[in-house]
């Protein structure tokens, strides 16, 4: 068995992933690039008698940029030493891939470009000559449509030819630019050509990159390789003196070089591709007017959302009653087997009444809705929807001095607030990214979607109503507050924005891809192990010693009362003050770990003896809150501050990760915290004053 | 001369880009996006308050602010 390593690069919405999947099937996993606080995917593919590790690097549309992305897929083409790199392509962009194509080329002898998405371009009847393509790049080229495996067989075949041939930079192709650069080209080479021939880089191109001004380059050559830096310096001057002299500046400089990489490849794409009806889909294009319109824009988005969640609403119910009695029968026979045992009491009431129960309920109410919520999210994603909320978004965003990307990211949050904390990584400026990070926290996780949605629905579900009726009010609830929740962002974001986080609205550029079909198999398969089981495993994990803590709490006494009876006293005036108790409080303070937990402790704690009698009804519930005092205020006040209030400790933990400050996640804290505690005080003192 | 940039081209018309006016940070990444000194460049539609614009450049849609659209200089259609 010999092992190799393949790179696979390619521009963003290229279906990149999807070839990455084709190739590795179920063994990836994410680890850690060196040097770099990015992940990125990495999996196995056995052809013939060659294991390679594929590596899926982020997606870019040039090598020569500095943002992080294209860092990395160029420090990892230039000093990871891939065997090949594989340039996967949009078969109906060929143009504008060619820039990062020809660029690989330079840099990498062995490269395979894959042209992928050749269904949507015969669609749209543009045809490509790959024998064509393949004689001008002097380098094999392969045609697929990964989403359908069609072609994947040439892949692997011609992946394994480039593996085992013996190409050299020699053999490639050359980008010829104009002769003053080349001239420059020519001084500079001879001093550095021993030290790039050590790292295993064309003397060529790592010449151009010091004359266009990247010096990154050149600490990398002296980390890998022997270099007489004063030489290289010398040179470097007189090339760009002579540059200079001749009006070149860097600016110009990095426009001919770009210049000259498009006009190779229009000659090439003018040969090997061509355009039977020049005009984009009419189709796409009118739903893109439809989602995008002043009139029909946000309309549809808020139409959208409502469904997702309507349907989430509707669907988890019955699965959600069909695991409380599941557990419920579990119960019975765990305590059987206790009492068989010969458990003690305390024992067995920390392990079932306390950990059991609580995870039970933890999974029952979280499990159903998470399963259908991802998957519908993912199916929004792969059609390609989102970057039409962050287009519909961004003015609104750049208003408050943050970032259109940001709308990209609240969306993530809606899952899981660390997931979301995360993804801020595809925000470039570093301003922008923070402010995006420390209002994350404004849109709910899934962890407290039950509770948003169990507190309205016991408030306005009447017995009689048919299922998907009675879920309309509380889907407009949670629609509504959501909006709520955006809202308070962009407050947060624009208060940030003019106070601790001051700068400019940075420059970007956001990709709309067209709309593809998704594939729903892969949707459901990828958000169920990806996302609903990781997010499920962590409650899990933590519901289990927070449900044994909680148990403790209330049944181990000091003077007279629990120590949770004593605890929640002393919340009490400040509960009260909020619109709320010192139960909900106390319960919101020991759900710090994981918001999920919140409800079913707050609920043991009413139940007085600690424990969740029976994994309660809708009915039930809403008996048991009453009972203990609970109003409209009461119950509008929970809401408002589970809103608003500080991140969970897994998020915490990531802010502190992703910022690599403790004063910024100490801002993350109290951000929502102070906003929740104002309004929540605010809202009860007008209610009660009114009623 | 009257210059024309390209968030004054209208929804459906097609521009040249005549050169690049724009700062570096934005600069590097509109060429690498394909906006080089002579190519087609169509506006498809807008964001519901008129801004960002999609424009279709070499075969794929970008979405430009107008701050960054007023910084590349076209030669109308």
């Amino acid at each position: 068995m010999y092992n190799r390593t393949i790179a696979l690069a390619g521009n963003p919405n290229v279906g990149k992933s999807t070839v990455f999947n084709c190739l590795t099937g179920l063994t990836q996993h994410t680890g850690n690039w060196p040097g770099k606080t990015v992940d990125i995917a990495q999996g196995m593919a056995v052809i013939g008698d060659t294991k390679f590790t594929v590596v899926d690097l982020p997606g870019s549309y040039s090598l020569l940029s500095h943002s992080t992305e294209e860092e990395i897929a160029r420090d990892f083409i230039c000093f990871g030493k891939p065997d090949v790199v594989v340039v996967v392509c949009d078969a109906s962009c060929l143009e504008r891939n060619m820039n990062l194509v020809l660029q690989v080329i330079e840099v990498h002898p062995k490269t395979l470009v894959c042209v992928n998405l050749m269904d949507e371009a015969k669609k749209k009847r543009i045809t490509v000559d790959l024998n064509l393509l393949s004689t001008l790049l002097h380098t094999p080229v392969c045609g697929c449509t990964a989403r359908s495996r069609q072609g994947i067989d040439s892949l692997l075949e011609k992946l394994s030819w480039l593996t085992n041939s013996d190409i050299t930079t020699s053999d490639t192709l050359r980008i010829s630019y104009s002769d003053k650069v080349e001239s420059a080209i020519a001084m500079v080479e001879p001093a550095i050509s021993d030290a790039a021939r050590e790292a295993g880089l064309p003397s060529r191109w790592v010449a151009l990159r010091l004359i266009e001004g990247d010096h990154s380059i050149l600490d990398s050559l002296q980390r890998y390789s022997g270099i007489n830096p004063l030489a290289v310096k010398d040179a470097l001057r007189d090339a760009k003196k002579e540059l200079s002299e001749n009006g070149i500046s860097e600016d110009i400089l990095i426009d001919m070089i770009v210049k000259s990489i498009y006009r190779l490849s229009n000659q090439i794409c003018a040969a090997a591709v061509r355009f039977e009806n020049a005009e984009y889909n009419r189709r796409q294009l009118r739903i893109d007017r439809l989602l995008t319109s002043r009139k029909t824009g946000i309309l549809c988005m808020l139409l959208l959302l409502a469904l997702v969640f309507w349907i989430t609403i509707v669907g988890a119910n019955k699965p959600s009653d069909f695991l409380y009695s599941l557990f419920g029968r579990v119960e019975i026979w765990l305590t059987m087997g206790c009492q068989a045992i010969g458990f003690p009491d305390w024992l067995q009431g920390i392990l079932i009444m306390g950990a059991y129960r609580v995870t039970a309920w933890v999974v029952a109410v979280m499990l159903p809705p998470m399963a259908i919520f991802f998957p519908l999210f993912t199916l929004l994603e792969d059609v390609g929807y989102l970057p039409r909320i962050a287009f519909n978004l961004d003015r609104s965003f750049q208003r408050c001095g943050a970032c259109g990307k940001q709308a990209l990211t609240m969306s993530l949050g809606f899952g899981c607030n660390a997931c979301g904390v995360t993804g801020c990584r595809i925000i470039d400026s570093k301003r922008e990214r923070l402010i995006a990070i420390l209002t994350n926290n404004f849109v709910p996780c899934n962890g407290r979607f039950p509770l948003l949605m169990i507190i309205p629905m016991m408030f306005f579900i009447t017995d009689g109503m048919h299922p998907a009726l009675s879920a309309i009010l509380p889907t407009l609830c949670l629609t509504g507050l959501i909006l709520l929740g955006v809202a308070m962002t962009f407050f947060s974001s624009k208060l940030l924005s003019k106070t601790l986080l001051k700068g400019q609205p940075s420059s970007f550029t956001l990709e709309l891809p067209p709309f593809r079909k998704p594939q729903i198999v892969s949707v459901i398969v990828r958000s169920m192990l990806d996302r609903t089981f990781f997010v499920l495993r962590r409650a899990v994990a933590v519901a289990f010693p927070a449900g044994a803590l909680i148990w403790a709490l209330s049944n181990i006494t000091a003077g007279g009362d629990s120590l949770l009876l004593h605890m929640t006293r002393f919340l009490d005036p400040a509960g009260r003050f909020l619109g709320m108790d010192g139960v909900i409080l106390s319960a919101f303070i020991l759900g710090f770990p994981a918001n999920e937990i919140v409800l079913p402790i707050a609920l043991m704690a009413y139940v007085a003896n600690g424990t969740l009698t029976d994994l309660p009804s809708i009915i039930e519930l809403k008996a048991i809150l009453t009972q203990n005092g609970w109003t409209m205020v009461t119950a509008l006040c929970t809401i408002l501050f589970s809103l608003m209030h500080w991140p969970c400790s897994t998020t915490c933990l990531t802010i502190r990760k992703e910022t690599g400050s403790t004063g910024w996640t100490m801002v993350a804290f109290m951000l929502p915290t102070v906003m929740g505690v104002t309004i929540c005080a605010l809202v009860a003192m007008v209610l009660r004053a009114l009623i | 001369m009257h210059k024309n940039r390209l968030n004054d081209v209208a929804v459906g018309k097609t521009a040249n880009i005549l050169r690049l006016e724009s700062p570096s940070d934005i600069r590097r990444r509109l060429l690498d996006i394909g906006c080089t000194e002579g190519t087609p460049v169509t506006c498809l539609f807008t964001g519901p308050s008129g801004e960002p614009r999609a424009y279709c450049i070499r075969g794929a849609i970008m979405a430009l602010r107008k701050e960054d659209a007023k910084t590349i200089i076209v030669d109308q259609i």
